[in-house]
């Protein structure tokens, strides 16, 4: 079984590549670039990107699946099937689960489920800590021959940094990366929104930017003295951006992501206590968005995601400071991305497909991803630049429909979504 | 369709669709003072004023609400304020109904939203709301068609206790604008600062806060960094020393210290607290000859101020409590209908 | 109230004179048929009964040589319209600084039409005590066809009887920039 991708316009920045091509596809991986003076081989299927760009498949390397143990928020049938058609061809689900992905039989069960659904990919990380509970530390060498690409204690941060030093030692020894949600929890307990003006006058209580920063800077210090690969989480502040930049002029092994809400809104946008509001790391200051537009656009930020966070309805409709922390994400990620970023001129394609995809493969070593040289796997993602749409809650394919952008007008999307070569979304035409 | 609401009590912008959509009353809400420009909080005083003699009469009570129902829906303890509310209600001829959920109903599933709709069905006028979390009258007003009106919310603000402080203020001083306050304690965890710098710095006071920096963010001016009088002179500030916020001050508003925020290190011991941030006698002598002390209630005595300063007669707590019936029933008056008096 | 904007003067049915007059002759009835000034309270219905009631209790102490004790009435709280579209009444301050116990109240206002007001103010009075007896004096009774309520006055400065599409205003120089009593009908009539 034959496709081509033809007509389309090509970025892969792996292979320097920013211009018209089309892509040959068989047994689910890529055959051959085709200039377009050469001859079509006349048994494939063709597909017409005209007007299109053609990107190596995105890569969110930050979602919460919910399964096993909270399958009313989310499945990974449900996640996967809200991944595609937000664009996104293989997630990275993190351990907390319940059980929590400790061990190498939740991460092959993940991997299965996922197969099954065989929808987009799913590369787990597993657990730094037994139950990510911060004392004793995972298997992780049994958890990486199951599958999983990277660990971390994401919302339970380890708190000790006796213990995180010993885990990115160990790491180290596995090549895995160690995924860090910096937040020093004694400086923000009970802590609901940025700390700020607008928990002052909103009567909240703050989670201070520093409690995310004193994080960040002790694992520069870590990483600086275990030599392991360190990625910094969702990275929301200004002085986090900042301390990212100067160790990696320092030559470092530091990488980080930032999620799309956080380069979108503001913690102005907590007025009216709306619940889709409340994640963690929060909503910023409009200081700190522009740092994270800068690390976008300089390159200290390495990869854009979502932290997709399904929550039930019936959750988020506690009180502000009741509430659990999260939003939704798969699917207004590449809307935001285009609408804020490309658009707004931050960054230009070459570096959104590289945030997406490029960056996000190289930083988890996944081998035949993150690229569309001829060999690798024929992930791929389709999109429209220009295309305005909107996005509609009631009509999420994610189970939860706990996102701040019901209705939100977006510029650009991804229209196509292709796995191992197959076709698994295609978004309707207007 | 649900009317078109207002977050803020007054609302003259809908007055006329209201009119002509034959809604019966006008259902608007109190959320905070924070909502309300100087000349709302301004025609809710004088409506206070106008409601202040029914409580003198021999019957006190007029039919103005006769028919309405006010449910007094108190997710946290506070005999003072539901009992004021409930006094305020009656004594305008509403039913007024109160119900306490302790947090527990939220451990058997019931969300708020669910409490929200579960009332709303039984067609209440008003929903008068305390709560613990900051924000749930806000959620509330979204999804209830009766009008809210916040009893405190969490840290956020407690409009109806701003009011009536405002009111004792008036009566003794005549007028706020041009006054120099000093709210003295817990600053960043209470509602009742917040509610009170908004409206004092709207009317044109002066608001210096002073408390241990535990308690008193030096940062806390931001709250209202925008706004600032003609004179360049700061409408909000922080002041190192309780000494520098009480020099010269007109009014001295004590706040409520709560026992657990010891617990939380935010202080080491309430004794430590008395000496250093504590209102004396000597502390209050640094205040203008003819100051008036305000204190939410209910006091510790000996904490956050002493026996002889609470007891004294520049201690107004009295006058506040009283005050309080007249400030609520003119909110409830004007949330379920009645304009604003003029004087 | 209607608005003013709409009105046009159909006749004009006293000048400051003739109300004068007309309330010299309430003060003397009020006090023949009580027997003097004792134990009389004058008691004002906001807003127009208010300076009519300052004036009556002037006269009256003129002719007895006794000032009858005076009140301010705001009735807002008693009406029976308070649900009704539009409402939105604003309160004023009632001001009854004696005892009504025992006394001869005179509830003072400027027109007597359908007859609620004067519920509202009967019934707001009888909250502040138990008067020994309750009189009801009016500048105008615009007729006892108009009434909707068992009300009718005790005093009555002039007696006009009018269709239900006019207006009687009347205007007194604390609220107004004459002194004078006029028919009205709207200009869309």
């Amino acid at each position: 079984m034959k496709l081509l991708i033809a007509n389309g316009h090509v970025i892969d920045p792996v292979a320097a590549q920013n211009s018209g091509k089309d892509i040959l596809i068989e047994n689910g991986k890529v055959a051959a670039w085709l200039d377009r003076k050469e001859a079509r081989p006349d048994d494939a299927e063709v597909f017409d990107a005209s007007g299109l760009v053609v990107a190596p498949g995105f890569i969110d390397m930050h979602v919460h699946l919910r399964e096993p143990g909270q399958e009313h928020k989310e499945t990974i049938a449900s996640g996967c099937a809200a991944a595609v058609a937000g664009g996104w061809t293989s997630v990275c689900p993190m351990p907390n689960t319940n059980p929590v992905n400790d061990n190498a039989a939740i991460t092959r069960y993940m991997i299965e489920q996922a197969e099954k659904t065989g929808l987009a990919n799913v590369f787990p990380i597993g657990a730094i800590t037994k139950s990510s509970d911060g004392s004793e530390l995972a298997e992780m060498g049994e958890m990486k021959a199951a599958g999983a690409v990277a660990v971390s204690d994401d919302g339970r941060p380890v708190p000790s940094a006796g213990i995180m030093r010993r885990a990115m030692q160990y790491a180290a020894d596995f090549a895995l990366p160690v995924i860090d949600h910096c937040e020093d929890k004694s400086l923000s307990s009970g802590g609901v929104m940025h700390e700020g003006k607008m928990s002052l006058l909103l009567g909240l209580k703050g989670l201070p930017a520093l409690a995310e920063e004193i994080d960040v800077v002790r694992d520069i210090l870590l990483a600086r003295d275990t030599g392991a690969h360190v990625h910094i989480a969702h990275i929301s502040t200004a002085g986090a951006v900042e301390a990212v930049r100067q160790a990696k002029k320092e030559g470092l092994t530091i990488t980080c992501e930032a999620a799309p809400h956080h380069f979108t809104l503001t913690d102005s946008a907590v007025e009216g206590y709306d619940t889709n509001t409340k994640m963690a790391p929060p909503l910023r200051s409009e200081e700190d968005r522009m740092a994270i537009l800068a690390g976008l656009s300089d390159g200290t930020i390495d990869a854009i995601a979502t932290d997709h966070a399904p929550h039930h309805a019936d959750e988020k409709s506690l009180e502000y400071d009741r509430a659990p922390f999260g939003i939704t994400g798969l699917e207004t990620a590449v809307g935001l991305a285009f609408t804020e970023l490309v658009h707004k001129g931050v960054i230009d394609l070459v570096r959104l497909v590289e945030l997406c995809s490029t960056n996000p493969a190289r930083i988890l070593s996944l081998a035949g991803r993150g690229t569309l040289t001829p060999g690798s796997v024929a992930d791929i993602t389709i999109l429209d630049p220009e295309e305005v749409w909107s996005f509609k809650v009631a009509e999420s394919r994610s189970k939860s429909k706990n996102s701040p952008f019901d209705g939100r007008e977006f510029r650009g999307r991804a229209v196509t979504t292709i796995v191992n070569g197959r076709v698994v979304f295609a978004a309707e035409t207007v | 369709m649900r009317p078109k609401r207002s977050v803020s009590i007054t609302d003259r912008a809908t007055n006329s669709t209201q009119m002509t959509t034959g809604k019966p009353y006008r259902r608007r809400d109190l959320l905070g003072i924070r909502e309300l420009a100087a000349s709302d909080i301004i025609g809710i005083l004088d409506t206070a004023e106008n409601f202040r003699e029914i409580s003198n009469r021999e019957v006190k009570k007029v039919p103005a609400l006769r028919g309405k129902t006010v449910i007094n829906l108190f997710f946290e303890n506070s005999t003072r304020t539901r009992t004021s509310f409930e006094i305020a209600a009656k004594r305008l001829s509403a039913d007024a109904v109160n119900i306490s959920i302790s947090s527990s109903s939220v451990s058997k599933g019931e969300t708020l939203l669910d409490t929200a709709l579960n009332l709303d069905a039984m067609a209440p006028d008003c929903i008068v709301v305390r709560h613990s979390s900051a924000g749930v009258p806000h959620r509330l007003a979204e999804v209830s068609k009766a009008a809210i009106v916040n009893a405190g919310d969490g840290a956020n603000e407690h409009p109806t206790q701003a009011l009536l402080d405002a009111m004792t203020i008036r009566e003794h001083k005549g007028q706020i604008d041009g006054l120099s306050v000093a709210i003295v304690g817990d600053i960043v965890h209470s509602r009742v600062a917040r509610s009170n710098i908004h409206l004092l710095t709207k009317l044109g006071a002066n608001v210096r806060v002073a408390g241990p920096r535990t308690l008193v963010p030096k940062d806390f001016s931001f709250l209202i960094r925008d706004q600032e009088f003609a004179s360049g002179k700061k409408p909000l500030e922080v002041c190192d020393h309780v000494e520098d916020a009480i020099r010269d001050a007109d009014v001295v508003m004590i706040l409520r210290i709560q026992r657990e925020r010891q617990d939380a290190a935010f202080f080491p011991s309430l004794s430590e607290y008395s000496i250093h941030y504590g209102l004396t006698n000597e502390r209050l002598a640094l205040a203008k000859k003819d100051a008036i002390v305000l204190h939410p209630g209910p006091m510790n005595r000996g904490i956050e101020i002493a026996s002889d300063v609470a007891d004294s007669s520049r201690s107004l707590i009295l006058d506040q409590v009283k005050y309080g019936v007249a400030v609520r029933m003119a909110v409830l008056y004007l949330a379920t209908g009645g304009s604003p008096s003029e004087r | 109230m209607a608005s003013d904007l709409n009105l046009v003067e159909k006749s004009r049915v006293m000048d400051a004179s003739a109300m004068n007059r007309a309330l010299r002759r309430l003060a003397t009835e009020i006090v023949e048929k009580n027997n003097g000034a004792e134990n009389l309270y004058l008691v004002g219905i906001r807003r127009r009964g208010v300076p009519l009631a300052e004036r009556l209790r002037d006269k009256i102490e003129a002719l007895e040589n006794i000032k009858p004790l005076y009140g301010i009435l705001d009735i807002t709280l008693y009406r029976d319209d308070l649900s009704t579209v539009g409402a939105n009444p604003v309160v004023n301050r009632t001001e009854l600084d004696d005892d009504v116990d025992g006394k001869k109240i005179i509830l003072v206002d400027d027109v007597l039409y359908t007859g609620r007001t004067i519920r509202a103010a009967l019934d707001q009075l009888m909250d502040f005590g138990r008067p020994k007896k309750v009189q009801l004096a009016v500048l105008i009774d615009r007729g006892v066809e108009h009434r909707e309520l068992p009300i009718q006055a005790d005093f009555i400065g002039k007696y006009i009887p009018t269709k239900q599409n006019e207006i009687i205003k009347v205007m007194l120089k604390e609220f107004d920039e004459t002194e004078a009593v006029g028919i009205y009908h709207r200009s869309s009539d």
